[in-house]
């Protein structure tokens, strides 16, 4: 194995207390930051040598840390999850980054995502539109056989890309319209695809697209940096899916 | 009662998804005439004779101000849509400014900057209505049918350098509105799959060069080959 490198870096990290504050940015060097070390762990070596300072910690949000549940939220340089495709903040390594580089990290901002502290946004908006309906209604009794309901092989492969979203809300940081349709393209899609969810598409997207809308995301402009930014690779094609099954549901409601 | 319930939602012209699909539906009347008002222009490559009873053809039918009136109320439905979304998605960004995305995650130019090129392309048409459809009134008689001399008028607008290199100007706008904005509009109505959308990218593409190259052939001819 060789030898890990360690680099420095200058961070310009935003510090905000609390929602109503007023945020600004505050610099911070990382010395002899490894380079296997991820982003989350360099956050918490420089977290360790403000609190050794008796300052207050810098408030990121993280959980599983193997890139799976959506928690971490940093904007590196204006990119949502940092430089990498196809990689959340928390599998972002700091070989990525040359020794003297400064970053800007921020929040994952838009006004549908109020930030709580520092780092830390509030994304519960994203969870309301699932619980609009981005669920499949199951009656109570014994469970079904699983083999039970046919399922064709491309459609449960198509719903389990659309089923990957994590749910952190990188596309609505990376958007310039804070739009959260990539989010709800891939919710609508990830269950009208199986027969299971199939069912219930129409009400399902009439409520989840009503519910963005009231949380105030912004409106969709085809720029395609949400599929860009998302770390899971959800693609256009999910929104394109929500949006003729919308149209199709608005068309023949009553 | 379980399951989810049944919705009695914003209607769909105020949803984000339906403005998405009024936009779009105007854009494809805005981006056909442009194509054959382009096509219509090159008229002037073929003979003034041409190009007027071309333009006396399409004022003298009789259903002419209706066709314009829907022509425009596109163009106005498709403006005050674009406006209207515009103001909330600058709300929804929020107050700081925004970083936009760079490297692997950068998006296309023309993508990002569709409100502003189509405040250029607003005033363009404004002004190029003014200049032609209302401007100086020439007569020609071709087989004892009077009739406009837009030819006549439109070589001595060409004749200006300055109205010249704006038209340039503004057209390229036209171009990356077009590169961006047709692709787009196959996306927002739900047409979006691997066999065809690298073909509608390459489509949306050529439609805004082909478009753009056309209108902006007309008056770099008048200009450098036409002199008065």
């Amino acid at each position: 194995m060789s030898k890990a490198k360690t680099i420095n870096l200058t961070l310009k990290v935003w510090r905000q207390n609390g929602s109503s504050g007023i945020g600004h940015f505050e610099t911070h060097q990382a010395k002899d930051i490894s380079t296997d070390m991820s982003f989350l762990e360099m956050f918490d070596v420089i977290n360790q040598q403000i609190i050794k300072l008796g300052g207050d910690p810098i408030a990121f949000d993280h959980d599983c840390r193997e890139g799976i549940c959506g928690m971490c939220s940093m904007t590196i340089n204006g990119n949502p999850h940092g430089p990498d495709r196809e990689t959340a903040t928390c599998q972002l390594h700091m070989r990525r980054f040359e020794d003297g580089e400064t970053l800007v990290v921020e929040p994952f901002r838009a006004r549908a995502f109020p930030v709580q502290k520092d780092l830390v946004v509030d994304r519960s908006g994203l969870d309301r539109i699932i619980a609009a309906g981005g669920f499949v209604s199951v009656s109570t009794g014994n469970a079904r056989d699983a083999n039970g309901i046919p399922v064709p092989k491309l459609d449960s492969d198509l719903a389990f890309d659309a089923a990957s979203c994590i749910g952190c809300g990188a596309c609505v940081a990376a958007c310039k319209n804070a739009s959260a349709m990539l989010f709800t393209g891939a919710k609508v899609s990830h269950l009208a695809l199986l027969p299971q969810g199939a069912v219930e598409k129409d009400r399902r997207v009439l409520k989840m697209v009503a519910q963005m809308d009231k949380e105030q995301f912004g409106s969709c402009s085809n720029t395609g940096a949400c599929e860009a930014a998302c770390p899971k690779g959800i693609t256009l094609e999910n929104m394109a899916r929500m949006n003729r099954q919308y149209l199709a549901a608005s068309v023949t409601s009553r | 009662m379980s399951g989810i319930q049944s919705t009695s939602g914003p209607g769909f012209f105020t949803s984000s998804i339906g403005k998405k699909y009024v936009v779009g539906l105007m854009a494809i009347g805005i981006t056909l005439f442009a194509l054959t008002h382009m096509l219509g222009n090159m008229l002037l490559f073929v003979s003034p004779k041409a190009y007027n009873i071309y333009s006396h053809t399409l004022i003298s039918n009789p259903a002419i101000v209706a066709i314009e009136l829907v022509l425009l109320a596109i163009f106005l439905v498709h403006v005050a849509f674009t406006i209207w979304t515009t103001i909330e998605n600058k709300a929804a960004r929020g107050n700081r400014k925004f970083l936009t995305t760079k490297g692997a995650k950068s998006v296309s130019w023309s993508s990002t900057t569709m409100f502003y090129h189509g405040v250029v392309i607003f005033f363009f048409v404004a002004w190029h209505l003014k200049t032609f459809k209302y401007g100086t009134n020439y007569d020609v008689t071709y087989n004892g049918v009077l009739m406009r001399d837009i030819h006549r008028l439109l070589v001595e607008v060409f004749q200006s350098p300055f109205y010249v290199w704006s038209y340039v100007f503004c057209v390229v706008f036209l171009g990356y509105h077009l590169n961006h904005g047709v692709q787009s509009v196959f996306q927002t109505l739900g047409f979006n799959h691997p066999k065809y959308s690298p073909a509608i990218r390459k489509l949306g593409v050529a439609y805004a060069v082909v478009v753009a190259v056309g209108f902006i052939l007309q008056p770099l001819y008048v200009y450098f080959f036409m002199k008065q």
